[in-house]
């Protein structure tokens, strides 16, 4: 422990030596309105612009003002950066990346196509998507499908340094951005459906030298988290907190992979980041020696950690024991708000399991745990009380367990699906309002576990799963609604006909974007969700909306083209099981609305 | 053009052909030990006038939704990301079928990356290939509806010892 502690304060030291450090850029960078920076808005994950030309009033008038064919037809999750007078779009694999020039309608700078083998496409799960670059002191960071991260000169497209962060032969995978923070850039990894050991892992954004390495689970040296001043909802985790809730070596080919957005606070040098399921699907098979559940640390948890050191300040774990796929890389957004009548300096996390989050991000205090669907119905909430032995854990209900109902049975009308009440689409924060903006699934599942073997580089779920909107509701598979984080209450909510699996956008001119699987972009009321503007675009929206300023004149960009999860679950359209078994539904296939294409469509007033 | 017209004839003696072997192939098939097969000793699929279907189908239909739906879309219907398997199931010989499957295949191009991976070292599908395969048939060429099947036969003794010699557990 202490061998780690005295290298990150060396490093520190040498940090603050070098003039210009990159995470005083990217506070610059993303401190100016008329850019988007960073692939989250800003270190806090808001999402949020202060720029003020577009307003409730005239957002109906908008207009295209230049779009751009990216040439690849998978699935575009992210969004463009501009940085000055140039534009970085990415694309999903082969993982293209073009600068472009603002002043001469997105004319192409450089253009950067890495060279990586095919072989990691079938390894990438559910689409070989890609969440986009990041910028900090004049580069350019692509983190590629097969793990390689690369550092790009960001005017002229030129290669700095590379580093490989992973193997695809294992199921080591990328779909991530990256967090530049000071000197280093922190990357996360894929693969938790190849029963991949989950990490984030710091480099030199120098040099591409790797720094350090912390696992999600396994010994606690590995994991750099320290038995006594490593915090669990307040407490010190002690020794061997991972390796005490698994199975023998089971662990090993554990999950727990770390591919959401991460945020940073500078004043504490804390980043934050969740991590996902434990490996496999089937809980049956990842019992404690007694049979009996066993909590599987540190899957489904959220980490707070020093961005210099690595070392975790606290962490706390949402889903204990999973049993249901609910991966917990949803993003954190850092947001000083009122709860309970206090301001506090809290963290926002919209995790797939139905529930959201308020914590102190200071201490990892739980704050407020809530439904933000009330579809969700395999808890009946995480227990508050700080004596109860329970206390921040979810209450599991039986009929919804498919440990309890066990291995060969088929648990039937669980809500939410695997997939989530959200999955990684982030959601914004308007510190206009003080309210989160969030775009959700409303899908529920059928969820039967079967036992499964590992081998290395293949699949490893063990569980079969159907999917079908939410029963009882309005019928469609998402919802895109206000949330108040304080209370833990939904403001508003508008229903949707698929799931909302775009980014939004909230803006000082008090309207809010986001996208969806149709295609369209909406714009609507920050303060009760009504609908001022929309437009079909050429394809499905999956990217994340974002905005910036070009000569004086604000303009509005969004990716489109369909894919990922969406596109593999609701392609083909969800089957109803309340309309008779192996009956197709009403319910509409995303093929009757839209197809593949990836595009950016840039939207201005006139 | 000429020429093509004796080719479009013949193809539609072909077709029917086909279709007389299809007619036939109820009474053709048989069933061992709870498995069916066709004359030529391929795994095919059974569903009865109620509507149960064998205990092979209905583990191809788990495997399928484990294995492969997370590309191929639910129910074979293909999705985004990689090509519906009720369709082209209805050209995809057997033998094809378990070539494509543990070798793979790549069709790599400017416009598309499409890449199926090389499973035969995998036992969670190479144990149920047959399964797979039936299950798949019954959805392409056997009028299987979408979703779980409604009835399903008990499992086999004969399924569980191959499933326990092909995992080699006992």
């Amino acid at each position: 422990m202490r061998r780690y502690a005295l290298a990150g304060a060396s490093l520190a030291l040498i940090a603050f030596a070098v003039p210009g450090a990159a995470n005083q850029d990217v506070l610059q960078q993303t401190g100016k309105p008329e850019q988007w920076a960073l692939q989250t808005g800003d270190y806090a994950n808001h999402r949020f612009s202060k720029l003020s030309q577009i307003t409730r009033d005239n957002v109906k008038n908008l207009k295209v003002a230049w779009t751009f064919s990216t040439g690849v037809l998978r699935g575009h999750e992210g969004s463009p950066l501009v940085v000055g007078d140039i534009m970085y779009v990415h694309t999903p694999f082969p993982n293209v990346v073009f600068a472009l020039d603002l002043n001469e309608d997105g004319k192409i700078l450089w253009k950067y196509e890495p060279k990586q083998d095919p072989s990691v496409i079938p390894v990438m799960c559910c689409d070989t998507v890609y969440r986009g670059v990041a910028y900090a002191d004049n580069t350019i960071y692509l983190h590629q499908a097969d793990t390689t991260l690369v550092a790009l000169d960001a005017k002229t497209g030129k290669e700095k340094w590379k580093a490989v962060n992973g193997d695809p032969k294992k199921g080591e995978t990328n779909t991530a951005t990256v967090l530049p923070v000071k000197d280093k850039v922190i990357v996360g990894i894929s693969g938790a459906e190849f029963g991949v050991r989950g990490h984030v892992t710091a480099y030199d954004a120098k040099t591409g030298k790797q720094l350090w390495r912390a696992y999600s689970l396994g010994p606690d040296q590995d994991m750099l988290v320290d038995p006594e001043k490593t915090t669990s909802l307040g407490k010190p985790i002690g020794k061997d907190s991972s390796l005490k809730t698994w199975n023998g070596d089971q662990w090993k080919i554990g999950g727990g992979t770390a591919w959401g957005w991460m945020s940073y606070d500078p004043d504490t040098n804390l980043f934050y980041y969740g991590t996902a399921n434990p490996s496999t699907w089937n809980p049956v098979q990842r019992a404690g020696p007694d049979g009996k559940p066993i909590d599987q640390k540190w899957t489904m948890s959220l980490f707070a950690r020093d961005a210099d050191t690595g070392m975790a300040k606290w962490v706390y774990q949402m889903t204990p024991f999973d049993e249901w796929d609910y991966d917990g890389i949803n993003e954190n957004i850092l947001a000083d708000i009122d709860v309970g009548g206090q301001k506090r300096k809290t963290l926002v996390h919209f995790d797939r399991n139905g529930l959201a989050y308020t914590l102190d991000r200071v201490t990892g205090e739980l704050l407020v745990a809530a439904k933000y669907d009330p579809a969700v119905n395999w808890t009946t909430g995480v227990v508050m009380d700080k004596n109860s032995p329970q206390y921040g854990r979810p209450q599991v209900v039986s009929k919804y367990s498919t440990f309890q109902n066990g291995q060969d049975v088929n648990t039937k009308g669980v809500c939410p699906a695997a997939l989530g009440s959200k999955d990684q689409q982030p959601a914004a924060y308007s510190p206009r309002t003080g309210l989160f903006y969030v775009p959700t699934n409303h899908v529920c599942m059928d969820y039967e576990p079967f036992k499964v073997s590992y081998t290395a580089g293949q699949p490893y779920v063990g569980a079969t799963l159907s999917m079908f909107p939410a029963p009882g509701s309005h019928g469609g598979m998402g919802n895109f609604l206000a949330w108040d984080a304080g209370t833990g209450k939904i403001v508003w909510s508008n229903p949707e006909k698929f799931s909302v699996w775009s980014g939004a956008l909230a803006t000082a001119g008090g309207v809010v974007f986001y996208g969806t699987l149709e295609g369209y972009i909406k714009a609507v009321d920050e303060k009760d969700g009504k609908e001022l503007f929309r437009f079909k675009t050429p394809s499905g929206i999956i990217g994340n909306v974002m905005t910036y300023s070009h000569k004086g004149k604000q303009y509005v960009a969004v990716l489109s083209g369909v894919g990922g999860w969406a596109g593999i679950g609701l392609a083909a359209g969800l089957t109803n099981p309340t309309e008779g078994l192996g009956a197709v539904g009403g319910y509409a296939a995303l093929r009757d609305y839209t197809a593949l294409g990836g595009s950016l469509t840039v939207f201005t007033l006139p | 053009m000429r020429r093509a017209r004796p080719v479009l004839a013949l193809a539609g003696t072909l077709g029917l052909l086909l279709l007389a072997i299809e007619a036939t192939g109820q009474a053709a098939k048989k069933e061992k030990n709870g498995k069916w097969e066709t004359a030529d000793g391929t795994p095919t699929f059974n569903i009865a006038p109620d509507g149960t279907v064998d205990w092979y189908t209905y583990s191809g239909f788990r495997r399928y939704h484990s294995e492969c739906h997370v590309c191929h879309g639910p129910d074979g219907e293909g999705s985004t990301y990689a090509p519906g398997l009720v369709q082209s199931m209805k050209t995809l010989s057997y033998p094809d079928f378990m070539q494509v499957v543990a070798s793979g295949r790549e069709a790599v191009g400017a416009a598309r990356q499409s890449v199926m991976p090389a499973l035969g070292d995998n036992p969670n599908v190479m144990c149920y290939i047959d399964d797979i395969y039936v299950y798949l048939k019954a959805r392409a060429e056997g009028g299987l509806p979408r979703g779980r099947p409604a009835k399903r036969a008990d499992k086999p003794a004969a399924a569980d010892q191959h499933e326990k010699a092909c995992f080699g557990t006992k």
